[in-house]
């Protein structure tokens, strides 16, 4: 039985916000350390959040399989996804195009495809959903898509993050992609972007 | 209004998302070439049809459209494709560089400077730089993968071999980020300068061929060559002859049958807008 908040809350106007939500995460990626605001697109089920909910209506179809992290158990979200998006849900990291982390403290990078040599591409993004993205720990970032130096706040975030992220570039050009979402905002954080601790 | 049989802006929502996931893939692996699903568009392959399913899966109704066929708004191509935005999309179209949100291009980078949010959108007839030297796909993504970019430098190094200089003057090799060496498309070595540290967003869309790659804003992108034979972009004698530029790219123009010719700007907005400043 589907819940009936799992059928509510989708875009208003599909093919326009689908749009405006690719071109902001287009950005997000391009240049790191920017955030951009989604506005309200959707209105999914907790813990699903507007700007993550955006991104993989946006994002996911059934060619896309998703992974949800322990966050979303016993929840809608996994109905809520798989009516608006029909994207297949997997309980396997290695086999989810997208996944989506509900648990930013218990963030790790296990078992995520992270491509080959030949097709680095075949990797999984990582839709991250904290409570803020600029009133955390500063981290300082460089990288392409950035002028010099750039900043993000991110939190929470595992203590590890700053291993996890070092660890990930040294796979370049394998590798996985973060958007990293609050509320209704989201910024990039390819697997290009180098990190270090402090502001600009 | 937007033409009723179709979506907004041509592809169907299910293509759009698979090329917006290609994209995002090639913006986080600075250029790598994205394969993805490519459509028949209703044009021939070479007019453009990856560039066209790029910029489809990227345009907004509040973009404003600037598309130019080897530096001309109003060349057949560059009208046709801007014509095909402004049914399907119901976008506003431009010829002026500083206003376009997202620039279409065959063979050509604007004069102009780009800014900050601006979209470079590249025609590409064959997206991989090895190919002309091995023509096995799956070779190629080898030596990609294991970044063996020696084939290239022996390329250039004939050319220097047999006419003393590097004689690659289009589709020039690019090293992207220190780690892919990539196809620029078959703009002129001139224009390759523009690609590195530029604050546009630079993608691809190769059609025939099924690639898309990308170039994220402020990137590193260095034009291969030797230490003894540097790289070296194209100079003119005299400045345009409508404008009086000099430092851009020029057009050869045939005037008459017995040996007649001017040398114009290849852009013509730039040109345009020089002669109005002029005038004025």
């Amino acid at each position: 039985m589907i819940a009936a908040e799992a059928l509510a809350g989708g875009f208003e106007r599909s093919v326009f916000d689908a749009q405006a939500v690719f071109r902001a995460v287009l950005s997000a990626l391009s240049r790191p350390g920017q955030v951009f605001d989604l506005g309200e697109r959707v209105r999914p089920p907790a813990p699903l959040t507007a700007a993550a909910g955006a991104v993989i209506a946006t994002l996911a179809d059934d060619t896309t399989p998703v992974h949800l992290d322990a966050a979303f158990a016993g929840t809608a979200v996994a109905d809520w996804i798989a009516f608006h998006t029909g994207a297949p849900l997997t309980e396997t990291p290695g086999e989810a195009t997208f996944a989506i982390v509900g648990r930013p403290g218990g963030l790790t990078f296990d078992g995520f495809a992270t491509g080959t040599a030949e097709y680095p591409d075949r990797s999984a993004t990582l839709i991250v959903i904290l409570d803020t993205l600029t009133g955390g720990p500063a981290l300082r970032l460089s990288g392409p898509g950035i002028e010099g130096t750039a900043a993000l706040a991110p939190a929470p975030l595992t203590p590890d993050f700053m291993a996890l992220m070092t660890a990930n570039r040294a796979l370049f050009p394998r590798g996985l992609d973060l958007i990293l979402t609050a509320g209704t905002r989201v910024a990039g954080l390819p697997r290009t972007t180098r990190l270090s601790a402090g502001g600009v | 209004m937007t033409a009723p049989a179709y979506n907004f802006a041509y592809l169907d929502e299910q293509t759009k998302r698979m090329i917006r996931r290609a994209i995002l893939k090639a913006v986080a692996i600075p250029g790598y070439q994205v394969s993805f699903a490519s459509r028949e568009m209703p044009m021939p392959y070479g007019w453009g049809t990856g560039g066209v399913q790029v910029t489809a899966a990227v345009i907004g109704p509040d973009d404003v459209l600037k598309v130019i066929d080897q530096g001309a708004d109003d060349t057949t191509n560059a009208v046709s494709i801007r014509a095909f935005f402004a049914k399907v999309a119901d976008v506003a179209t431009t010829t002026r560089t500083e206003e376009a949100t997202i620039i279409q291009t065959r063979h050509r980078i604007p004069e102009a400077p780009l800014h900050e949010g601006q979209i470079l959108v590249y025609q590409v007839p064959i997206p991989e730089p090895l190919r002309f030297l091995e023509p096995r796909e799956t070779e190629t993504r080898t030596l990609h993968a294991l970044e063996e970019y020696g084939l290239v430098h022996v390329k250039l190094y004939e050319d220097i071999a047999r006419h003393g200089h590097i004689a690659t003057t289009y589709a020039y090799p690019v090293m992207v980020e220190g780690r892919y060496v990539m196809d620029p498309s078959p703009i002129p070595k001139f224009d390759n300068p523009k690609m590195d540290h530029s604050p546009a967003l630079q993608l691809f869309g190769a059609g025939r061929e099924k690639r898309i790659y990308a170039i994220p804003p402020y990137a590193q992108v260095v034009s291969l060559d030797f230490e003894d034979h540097p790289f070296e972009v194209q100079t003119f004698a005299d400045p345009c002859a409508l404008c009086g530029a000099t430092g851009v790219y020029l057009d050869e123009v045939i005037l008459d049958d017995r040996g007649g010719r001017m040398f114009v700007c290849s852009d013509t907005d730039y040109c345009e807008g020089r002669r109005g400043e002029a005038e004025a």
